[in-house]
């Protein structure tokens, strides 16, 4: 198990679906055709969410681990941007430069997420949840009690993304750009690791790590490691998060918080890395205008009762509810076909992550 | 994937595109208040502030139809920042009441001053900051804030109560730091102490005051005690329960109708309590009677009389539906003429007349209760004394006032 070869992969079998391009072309047009609330609070925003959900996707339907404690990585990485950089509080705020700030905060986020992954390696299941959990909430209380540091219930405001290139990078358009950017290097950087000789090592950890095990791979340090990447991706979603709102306090790392992350993935499909992207749309959408639907004493029961129909008819979230259409419909055409006496195969119905 | 991204994208755009044309006969007022999260209650109560002040008005200003659009937040500053950004640049509103808390209205404060061609007015949020540093050209606030609420009740303790020594019981964050600063300026200008090691200062939502009440001095005279909600009532309980007998300093949020309604033994003990605050339950007035009236009539499931909330709420909505009349309904120059006519409103609320200063933060009377038992055997608050017009700088000049420095825990000393 040479370094090396932990991430040799070949892409020649990821052929570009026409679908993906016609989606990025959109992504790309999509603020010239909409309101700056919708290139920012909805799309920047759901990109944003997504990012983090997609850190999760990765060590959940990889790894098999579900961690609660991706967005307190994020959250941690906001506050070392807050703390190390500018603010307009007056607690810490050192002035340092934005790059450096930045490499710090994704740095600390990554190391944090080890720590948890460390710490949670020899659970499972449920125990793995309950131990992130416990920890998500710890460094909420602890944030919100250390005054010295973190300056406690108020937390910071006033944090401002560099300008750079004669750009404020807060406008609606060009932030936009870059959290798509960072996005789509996330999605790709995970579907490299999917595919890479580290990740199928993951994933067969996942389906049987005692074999594994007796194969002689190392599995906590598997798994350690797998929270390390994911800590990245939280992380640089945290410093694009605490950009974003300009601000952070407890009440951004809060449990409720913690769950809609949960909620975001789970509800687009944990099975995919596109799955959190769905997921964090709805969500944002939902969040939004549900407000507008109905009557505002209710509004929550909606967001509930959208998510909660979601998961009862699609154990896979939205994700599995695309593929079985997909696949009901593929059936039906071959259905047709055979009657009509063509004997011909679609080489796609044979891909492998459709349906349980 | 394909398609469903293809549907949402032509959804997206069909949602974003069909917000352009509006009559122009209506003008877009947002209420932004905390629908969910711990103070949930108290955000509905506020919304029913602005309905009153609507109704009030016939759902009309300056001869202009008022579309009342509602936006939610959780009482963290993010939440309200999404629920206005949602309001103003969405929904195209172009006066927004609200929010609720201190910290959210710090933020949008900060937000108010990207939007200048849209009129905040302050929900009931009361930290000191939103108004008196910093303060953004278009954020009114025509309801008081926390330190204004506790006007003579610092003296009271002194001077009536011959209270020396106090300790302080108070949540941690922006607000109670303010209200905490109201009260003993005065106290510790008389000559009052309050000890830094007698200070306690919890988090929002405890439960267990044990080592808090375990640790209380024997040697105050008194304990100023700002919680609110569900903390008041623990505290109060579990400090009963504790034998605790020093008499109690409270907090605007502290004795407020939902902690003297709770049934339980704290209610004898808390008996003879001073407090100060922007309403008094039992202030025998015809206008305030009206004002409880109408509350009643209008909202029967609502409280029993209107809450601090309902009536910061009520106050900032009316000052915008006056001003709005004042300018005709005119906003076609991006409200300079409505902001203009609100720094020079000045108007009869339940509690008396209310005016700006010149940061545009409210100058109005407060009111000194005590808690008694009610003819029917319930704890209200009776109304000790008015302290007409007071404003946020305690009558000094701008300048000196910040002599005192940013409300915290250590402040003032009081050494």
């Amino acid at each position: 198990m040479s370094k090396q070869r932990w991430f040799s992969t070949s892409w020649s079998d990821t052929g570009l679906h026409p679908g993906i391009i016609v989606v990025a072309v959109f992504l790309i047009a999509y603020p010239w055709f909409t309101s700056d609330f919708f290139t920012f609070q909805i799309g920047a925003y759901s990109l944003i969410l997504a990012t983090i959900a997609l850190s999760l996707m990765m060590l959940a339907g990889y790894g098999g681990m579900i961690s609660l404690a991706q967005l307190t990585a994020a959250g941690l990485a906001g506050y070392t941007v807050a703390i190390l950089g500018e603010n307009s509080v007056g607690v810490m705020g050192l002035g340092w430069p934005w790059w450096l700030t930045v490499i710090i905060a994704i740095s600390f986020a990554a190391i944090f997420s080890s720590f948890v992954g460390a710490i949670s390696v020899r659970t499972e299941g449920i125990y793995t949840i309950m131990i992130t959990l416990a920890i998500a909430v710890a460094f909420f209380f602890f944030v919100r009690q250390n005054y010295v540091i973190f300056n406690g219930f108020t937390g910071f405001a006033g944090v401002e993304p560099p300008t750079l290139f004669g750009i404020y990078w807060r406008n609606p358009t060009p932030f936009y750009y870059l959290t798509l950017v960072i996005a789509a290097l996330s999605l790709a950087a995970v579907f490299y690791i999917s595919r890479s000789t580290f990740g199928l090592t993951l994933q067969a950890i996942r389906d049987n790590p005692r074999r594994m095990r007796s194969l002689g791979f190392n599995v906590p340090f598997h798994r350690i490691f797998a929270y390390f990447l994911s800590g990245i991706i939280a992380g640089t979603a945290g410093v694009l998060l605490v950009w974003f709102n300009g601000r952070i306090s407890p009440g951004s790392i809060g449990v409720d918080v913690v769950i809609d992350i949960l909620v975001i993935a789970v509800v687009g499909g944990l099975r995919h890395p596109i799955g959190p992207f769905l997921g964090a749309i709805a969500f944002v959408l939902l969040e939004n205008f549900a407000i507008d639907l109905i009557d505002r004493e209710r509004f929550n029961t909606v967001i509930g009762l959208a998510f909660l129909l979601i998961v009862l008819f699609s154990p896979d979230g939205m994700l599995g509810l695309w593929h079985r259409l997909r696949n009901k419909f593929r059936t039906a055409r071959e259905n047709r076909m055979a009657m009509n006496g063509v004997n011909q195969i679609d080489p796609h119905s044979q891909e492998s992550f459709d349906n349980p | 994937m394909l398609k469903i991204l293809k549907k949402m994208s032509l959804v997206v755009a069909l949602i974003a595109f069909s917000t352009g044309a509006m009559a122009q006969d209506t003008i877009k007022m947002g209420a932004l208040a905390t629908l969910e999260g711990a103070f949930a209650a108290l955000g509905e109560d506020s919304l029913r502030g602005v309905q009153m002040a609507l109704a009030e008005f016939g759902n009309s200003a300056g001869g202009k139809n008022i579309e009342l659009i509602t936006g939610s937040s959780d009482a963290s500053p993010d939440s309200a920042i999404r629920a206005a950004r949602k309001l103003v640049e969405q929904d195209g509103i172009q006066v927004l009441v609200g929010p609720l808390s201190g910290s959210e209205g710090l933020a949008i404060k900060d937000y108010a001053k990207t939007q200048p061609n849209v009129t905040f007015l302050n929900g009931s949020s009361a930290a000191q900051d939103t108004t008196l540093r910093e303060s953004a050209e278009n954020f009114f606030r025509f309801s008081t804030e926390g330190a204004q609420w506790m006007a003579g009740l610092g003296e009271y303790a002194y001077n009536e109560k011959g209270y020396r020594t106090v300790a302080v019981l108070a949540e941690d964050y922006s607000f109670p730091y303010t209200q905490v600063f109201g009260f003993l300026e005065p106290f510790c200008r008389l000559g009052g102490k309050a000890p830094l090691d007698a200070r306690f200062w919890v988090p929002i939502g405890n439960k267990d005051y044990s080592s808090v009440i375990a640790a209380l001095p024997d040697d105050v005279d008194a304990i100023y005690v700002a919680l609110g909600g569900a903390d008041a009532i623990n505290f109060l309980t579990q400090y009963e329960q504790a034998g605790g007998d020093a008499p109690l300093i409270a907090g605007s949020i502290t004795v407020d109708q939902s902690v003297l309604g709770s049934k339980g033994p704290t209610r004898k003990f808390v008996v003879g309590t001073p407090s100060a605050g922007p309403i008094s339950d039992t202030w025998d007035n015809p206008n305030w009677n009206a004002f409880v009236a109408a509350y009643q009539e209008q909202f029967p499931d609502g409280f029993p009389s209107p809450s601090l909330f309902a009536h910061a709420y009520y106050i900032n909505t009316k000052a915008a539906l006056l001003g709005l009349e004042a300018v005709g309904g005119d906003l076609s120059d991006g409200g300079a003429a409505l902001r203009a006519a609100l720094s020079a409103l000045e108007f009869d609320t339940p509690t008396g007349m209310v005016k700006l200063d010149e940061r545009r933060n409210a100058i109005a009377d407060i009111f000194l209760t005590e808690v008694i038992e009610g003819p029917d055997g319930n704890l209200v608050n009776k109304t000790i004394s008015v302290t007409k017009g007071v404003s946020q700088t305690f009558g000094l000049p701008y300048e000196e006032f910040l002599k005192y420095g940013q409300v915290s825990r250590e402040n003032p000393s009081c050494e």
